[in-house]
């Protein structure tokens, strides 16, 4: 019984952090899988949300879910603009000129950040229903960690019946397969991209600002998390909305067993493992499967 | 026509001469981008602050600070930023250093460059050993750490333990010294669980889960200063480890002061070892927190850092002053060395042979006063040395 | 027979491919500059030998990405295993003359990159990336991990670094001999990558990026050739390590550090990678842009540094020497005789 909790334990704190994953890194991956852009800066605009929310919970009092709502539709505007103005631009070009240009908005993410609002980490206080803990029957457990569940298992069955059931969805899937036989049948790729581009950012920030309880928030949020989020897309396979997920899920709770009972080993074991999987399965855990 | 030219020159470098000797450069290598940005503008304005409220006391010298960006912990762009304040701006003082990598990488250059170097933040216990110029006015880890293991026993009558720290030197060296004091006290440790690096905020949610699981009556953390001490006390509480009846203690980086009123009711009942918190109740430290809150907006708090910075730039005039502006680098040492002077933190001292700091170190228990948090004093050591040094620990001994 | 009816003498194409790899009048300009720098700026001798280390780092990745083609974000790797092993040698007392050293930094290093490169290089694409990555944080753990031989976080300093020759003494203070020392060293190295490229070892490996699948067709050793650039790479990154402890008498973590990797990377992209002399202009540019910018504005100059790799990538291909090449493209084109 007592290892009963403990298991238990263990797979809702590493589903918890793996939902966070998830949310942060799904847009990262359809997006690289659309237009094989690599989007450096996607933790940038998880930064961007991250602040909307955190900001406008304590500046203007805005409560939780309505300030996750504003960082979403804030950040996925903002996206739309760089898209269009800028990323647009930059299709055509090979893949270290696109690192370049989302590095350069990385530093310069920092920068603004650093100098607008300061170099302080943004503490996020959650509504009083949220904090302590939450009696699950054959266990305590936090309450925060069941909630980032719930919001995950909803945002993965709204992902997936979107792009199972939706025109925009199948388009999508399409262009993932193939690109250039999805063009010639007269598909908008470039808008489908821009539409799927400002709603990953979207996430992004969603991640951003629900992440902050467990990750913090600081100028540096851009980049101190990237390996992460894209040890996720890459091991979920590029373009795959289940494949993160799943992914994101193994991660999380393979790292969160490894901590918990050998924390002496550090990192060591979960780059080692994303090592292995990687050589086991080059183009990702969940590839060849249609999402 | 060139006796004219000569009396000119003449006059000039007596003009160029009096300028040197009203102008002190002290350059400042401070990380002031990247993730060490926050405690850098910490001790930025602390040595700012101590400048503007004794501007008074500092004339006829003008102080000019030379400030430089050590970027990151590589220790290259520290030593770089060294090297040119020495040759490039030929400074009088140097100061400064947060991260102990960029204290350790510099030691050789600020050796060769015989200045005074006196360090703000850097805390791993060895670093004043490295070079005979540097003066440290910050701490040493085995300062909080020492006092609290044997705090622990003796005041928060605790048996057992268990250690969660971040995993970079500090961290060990707080492992160390807590663990050496509490068990030398007869308590014992039942764990040690390293927890991450310091580069990042990990979920701690295993790591507390773990150490929930062993029940110990104290849980000592150790993280640095910044981001992590929040989520800290935010992830202690959600596993409900206070109702387990496992006490929350550390050392004042768990509860540092600029974040402490963000963590609500959470941080209530947690007991830290430290030299400094906003909350110390001495003439010193409220001109201070009145002058800083003034300065940076009552929405900012001065921490640790801040005081580390403040008590580097008030070491820095006391030598301008006795030196009457002319720093010879061997007088400058001298000056310092037993130098005794009221802090915002209490009194405190530079130990002659250590050029280390001697200073008290205060027991704290987080209160909710007034709809405020506030550290209720409950135990106080006066004249704490760093114990790593006068116990000759490791890299210590030499 | 055709071919042979056309004398290279009389072929424009033939005659710049033949006469590729002859020494262009400019080429001694970089170096040129590299000594004048030495007596114009003494005081600035500790950034230079930042700096020119740096070069050789960025032409040993230039060496793999832009030659290649393998896209890596853990050369690092390699650097670190060099810094670490002039570093623990000197450390521990067991070896410590520079020269030697250094070529026990490159064995190192190229083990390291052996060893890997067998077992990544059979990937590509993010995939790559994300091994290599994981490769050197693996590396960068383990140091951590190690703290007892490593110093761990804090390092090992004050490495005892004897002098140069038994004549030339490291002076923290005024970094004379480093800087000679590492131009001297970058010189050498950068003869032999400008050989090997111009070789048909290179010409294979050119192949190789264009085509893989034709240069299998013809017959190429194609995963041969690529194990073997791999490791000469990691070679030269785990010389500009072992010279980069030596400079510093110090050696620490972010030697094995993603910030490393990527800083390197961005450079040479910004100077314009596959063309031997991208990494010169590329880290000239990035450090000295961040270099004085970080001295005027301590705490924004990463805005500038961004400013500048979204302008670049927005309006040039290739980096600084794409804007280069193209506005010689169009002067010649201006020029021409039609």
């Amino acid at each position: 019984m007592i290892l009963g909790v403990d298991v238990a334990s263990m797979i809702l704190g590493g589903v918890a952090a793996g939902m966070v994953l998830f949310i942060v890194s799904v847009g990262l991956s359809v997006t690289m899988g659309l237009m094989g852009f690599v989007n450096l800066a996607h933790g940038a605009f998880a930064m961007l949300g991250g602040y909307i929310i955190v900001l406008s919970m304590n500046y203007w009092g805005v409560h939780f879910l309505p300030a996750l709502a504003l960082g979403f539709v804030v950040t996925a505007a903002v996206s739309f603009a760089f898209e269009r103005l800028l990323y647009a631009r930059l299709y055509r070009a090979t893949e270290l000129d696109q690192v370049l240009f989302t590095i350069g908005l990385v530093f310069m993410a920092i920068a603004s950040v650093t100098l607008v609002v300061g170099p302080e980490n943004q503490q996020l206080v959650l509504p009083a229903m949220l904090q302590g803990q939450v009696d699950l029957g054959f266990t305590q457990y936090r309450t925060y960690s069941i909630f980032l569940i719930a919001i995950g298992i909803i945002i993965v069955v709204g992902l997936w019946l979107g792009f199972e059931r939706t025109r925009i969805g199948a388009q999508i899937r399409a262009t993932v397969d193939n690109r250039r036989m999805t063009e010639s049948l007269g598909i908008n790729v470039d808008r489908l991209f821009t539409i799927t581009f400002a709603f990953g950012s979207g996430m992004a920030a969603l991640g951003g600002g629900l992440g902050a309880e467990f990750l913090g928030l600081d100028p540096q949020y851009a980049l101190k998390y990237l390996v992460y989020f894209l040890i996720v897309v890459a091991v979920g396979g590029l373009g795959r909305v289940t494949g993160v997920f799943y992914a994101a899920l193994l991660i999380g709770v393979l790292d969160f067993a490894l901590k918990k009972y050998i924390p002496k080993g550090g990192t060591l074991f979960i780059f080692g493992l994303t090592i292995l999987l990687l050589l086991w399965r080059p183009q990702g855990l969940f590839a060849g499967r249609a999402t | 026509m060139i006796k004219r030219i000569i009396v000119a020159t003449a006059s000039l470098v007596f003009a160029v001469g009096c300028a040197q000797a009203q102008e002190v450069k002290v350059g400042v290598v401070l990380p002031y981008t990247g993730v060490g940005a926050e405690l850098a503008q910490q001790q930025d304005r602390g040595m700012e602050l101590y400048l503007k409220m004794h501007a008074d006391a500092i004339k006829p010298y003008k102080i000019t600070l030379i400030k430089r960006d050590a970027k990151n912990p590589g220790g290259a762009d520290a030593k770089i930023a060294v090297q040119e304040l020495l040759t490039q701006d030929k400074v009088d003082i140097l100061a400064g250093w947060n991260y102990s990598p960029n204290a350790i990488a510099s030691a050789p250059i600020v050796t060769a460059g015989k200045k005074l170097a006196v360090i703000s933040n850097a805390g791993s216990g060895h670093i004043t050993n490295l070079s005979p110029y540097f003066v440290r006015f910050s701490f040493s880890m085995w300062h909080a750490g020492y006092a609290m293991g044997e705090a622990t026993v003796k005041n928060l009558n605790a048996k057992t333990a268990v250690v969660g720290y971040t995993d970079f030197p500090p961290g060990k060296d707080m492992l160390a010294s807590f663990k050496r004091a509490f068990e030398a006290s007869g308590g014992k440790v039942i764990d040690e669980i390293p927890m991450g690096g310091a580069g990042a905020v990990p979920d701690f949610t295993p790591f507390f889960q773990r150490a929930k699981d062993k029940k110990p009556d104290v849980f000592f953390v150790f993280v640095p200063a910044g981001d992590h001490s929040s989520a800290v006390v935010k992830t202690y509480n959600a596993l409900g480890m206070r109702e387990a009846g496992i006490k929350l203690i550390g050392p004042g980086d768990i509860t540092q002061d600029n974040k402490l009123q963000a963590m609500g009711s959470a941080a209530v009942g947690l007991i830290t070892m430290h030299h400094y918190n906003v909350d110390l109740d001495n003439l010193e430290n409220k001109q201070f927190v009145a002058a800083w809150k003034k300065a940076y907006g009552a929405d900012s708090t001065p921490d640790f850092m801040a005081v580390g910075g403040y008590d580097s730039m008030a070491a820095i005039v006391h030598v301008v002053r006795t030196l009457k502006g002319k720093i010879d680098t061997d007088k400058a040492l001298e000056t310092l060395k037993g130098w005794k002077y009221n802090s915002p933190r209490g009194p405190i001292m530079i130990d002659p042979q250590t050029r280390d700091i001697v200073m008290n170190e205060y027991l704290s228990e987080v209160v909710m006063q007034g709809g405020k948090l506030v550290q209720k004093p409950i135990g106080k050591i006066d004249a704490v040395k760093d114990a790593c040094k006068t116990l000759k620990v490791g890299p210590c001994a030499n | 027979m055709i071919v042979a009816a056309i004398k290279p003498t009389e072929h424009l194409a033939a005659l710049a491919f033949a006469g590729r790899h002859r020494p262009r009048v400019w080429e001694p300009a970089p170096w040129i500059f590299a000594i004048a720098f030495y007596f114009a700026f003494p005081n600035y001798l500790g950034f230079g030998t930042e700096l020119l280390v740096t070069i050789l780092f960025a032409l040993s990745l230039d060496l793999v990405l832009g030659y290649a083609g393998i896209i890596t974000l853990g050369h690092a790797a390699f650097f670190g295993a060099g810094a670490y092993t002039v570093g623990m040698l000197a450390y521990h007392g067991i070896w410590n003359e520079p020269i030697s050293s250094l070529m026990l930094a490159a064995i190192v290093a190229a083990l390291v990159g052996l060893g890997s490169g067998l077992v990544l290089l059979r990937t590509q694409g993010l995939t790559l990336l994300m091994l290599t990555l994981c490769t050197m944080a693996l590396l960068e753990e383990a140091a951590n991990l190690g703290h007892e031989y490593t110093g761990g976080f804090d390092g090992l300093a004050s490495l005892p670094i004897p002098p140069l020759l038994g004549l030339f003494e490291f002076n923290p203070l005024y970094p004379r001999t480093q800087y000679l020392y590492v131009l001297i060293v970058l010189f050498i190295a950068f003869l032999f990558v400008r050989t090997l490229i111009y070789s048909p070892f290179g010409q294979s490996l050119a192949g190789i990026r264009e085509n893989t699948l034709r240069m299998h067709a013809v017959g190429s050793p194609v995963r041969a050739r690529l194990i073997t650039c791999y490791t000469i790479s990691a070679a030269i990154a785990g010389i500009a390590g072992g010279l980069w402890a030596q400079a510093n008498a110090y050696v620490n973590l972010t030697t094995l550090s993603l910030d490393r990797a990527a800083m390197v990377l961005i450079a040479l992209i910004l100077g314009g990678y596959g063309r031997i002399y991208g990494g010169f202009v590329g880290a000239v540019a990035y450090m000295a842009l961040a270099h004085f910018l970080a001295k005027l504005y301590p705490t924004g100059w990463q805005l500038g540094l961004g400013l500048l790799l979204v302008v670049i990538a927005l309006f040039a291909r290739n980096g600084i020497l794409g804007i280069g090449e193209a506005l010689l493209r169009r002067i010649r084109a201006k020029h021409m005789p039609q």
